[in-house]
This record gives C-alpha cells, sequence and structure tokens, in this order.
C-alpha cells in the first residue's frame, strides 16, 4: 500500500493505493493520528485507487473514525469499488461512515 | 481439470498476499469464475490465514500455518490449519448488531461465513475448511450465503 496526503481547503484528503490490510494498516493509521495531532479535523479517505481492504483494515477505519469524531472532526469515504461497497454493507459499517460516490461529492458534504 | 496445492507458511502476515495471488492463478489456471475469486476467495483466504498467525499462532514466529487448496472449474476448496489451542467458532458475537458494529475487530469469521459458500471448523478450532461453487446462472458473486 501507498497513500498520498493533500490539503483540499480545511480537508485532509488520503489517497489510498493498493490494498489496506493487516499487514499494512498501521502506517494510514499512523498517518492520521499525526494529522489529528497537529490540529486537522476534517478527513476524507479516497478509495479510487484501492483493490481491497480486509477486516483488519475495516477494523482501523472504525477506530480513526472514533478518534476523529472524539476530537471533534469528521471522517468521510468515497469512491469505493463495488467490491469494497459489498464489504461494507455485509459488515454494515455503510450505516458508520458517510460514503460518497465521489471526491468531489465528499468534499462538498463537508 | 483439477489441481492440488500445499503450502507450508511462515507465521508472517507478509505471507498472506504472496498465497493469495498463488492461489488465485492456480485457479485462474482451471477456469474458476474470475468474480467469486476477485472478492470471495480472497476474503476468505485472507481472513482465516490473518486469524491463523494472528490468534491461532499468536504472532509466534517459530510456527506454521499450511494452507491446502483444491481447485476445479466448479468448486474450489481450501483448508487452513494453524498450530493453536483451537476456538469455539460458535461462540463469536455478530459484529453486525448495532452495538457491535463500533468494534475494531471480530469480522473476519464472519465475512468469510458471508461470502464463502460452505465453511466447517475441525472439533479443536485450528482448521477451517472453506468451499466456494461456480455460480449460478444470475446469482451475484458476493452472495454466497
Amino acid at each position: 500500500m501507498a497513500f498520498e496526503v493533500t490539503k483540499q481547503g480545511e480537508v485532509t484528503v488520503l489517497d489510498v493505493e493498493g490494498q489496506l490490510i493487516v499487514g499494512n494498516r498501521q502506517e494510514l493509521k499512523q498517518k492520521v493520528l499525526e494529522e489529528l495531532e497537529n490540529g486537522e479535523r476534517r478527513f476524507l479517505i479516497d478509495f479510487d485507487r484501492t483493490g481491497y481492504i480486509d477486516s483488519s483494515g475495516l477494523g482501523v477505519l472504525v477506530s480513526l473514525s472514533k478518534k476523529i469524531r472524539e476530537q471533534g472532526g469528521e471522517l468521510r469515504l468515497a469512491n469505493l469499488n463495488d467490491d469494497l461497497r459489498t464489504l461494507f454493507e455485509l459488515t454494515k459499517l455503510d450505516t458508520l461512515f458517510q460514503i460518497s460516490s465521489s471526491r468531489d461529492e465528499a468534499l462538498s458534504s463537508f | 481439470m483439477q489441481s492440488r496445492h500445499v503450502l507450508e507458511l511462515p507465521n508472517d502476515l507478509g505471507a498472506i498476499e504472496r498465497s493469495i495471488e498463488y492461489l488465485l492463478e492456480r485457479c485462474r489456471d482451471v477456469g474458476f469464475d474470475e468474480a467469486k475469486l476477485r472478492l470471495n476467495l480472497r476474503v476468505g483466504v485472507a481472513e482465516a490465514l490473518a486469524n491463523a498467525m494472528m490468534y491461532g499462532n499468536r504472532r509466534d514466529p517459530g510456527k506454521r500455518v499450511v494452507l491446502e487448496a483444491w481447485c476445479g472449474p466448479d468448486e474450489v476448496r481450501i483448508r487452513v490449519t494453524d498450530e493453536g489451542h483451537g476456538f469455539d467458532p460458535g461462540a463469536l458475537p455478530d459484529p453486525t448488531l448495532p452495538d457491535n458494529r463500533a468494534r475494531t475487530c471480530g469480522r473476519g469469521v464472519f465475512l468469510i461465513r458471508q461470502l464463502m459458500d460452505r465453511v466447517e471448523f475441525n472439533d479443536r478450532g485450528n482448521s477451517i475448511e472453506m468451499v466456494l461453487f461456480r455460480p449460478q446462472d444470475g446469482r451475484r458473486a458476493a452472495a454466497a450465503s
């Protein structure tokens, strides 16, 4: 997995490339927590270039969502492919996250 | 055409993705359904291997995980066995219940059960066998259960 962090106005955008899985989930978590500690509060994770998320990756997203909310912030997700959307629906995590079908839609929803 | 494969893996999370890619290729070789390979098989094998390494073998680098696979065009059967003491798969909470949705773990076996067509554990609870069948016409790949 590789990820890129950019700022779009007040939103910190993380593009995740490859797979978010048990072997690399901590890298993403660490990066988001660093940004949170630096005062960032609005986060968008864009999965346009993400092939797969395993249950550990889903767990990290849940954990980050909680930590961001505890600090008064918001985490939104965008661009889940059909397989990823299926995983969110099966686990009912689609009820826990605000998921947008495009980056622009997500950015304008903050 | 059918093929059988046995991989004895180190207890290393880095071995999971390589093993999955190897298995996917062997299943493609025999013509199994691509959509079920891409989602259902990937999830089933990834979650079973991660559970075996982290919870079964408790991350012990001295232990091994055995991955066995029987690949055919109509059916793929996978068995994952660790060296741990096993667990009670019937005691796992449902992660989709409202009170459990915000938990950060506990979705692996649930996803396996959702996405594989048949799932069985041995009595000790340290070995899981999962089967995927060729999808029926018009059936969504993800809707295994």
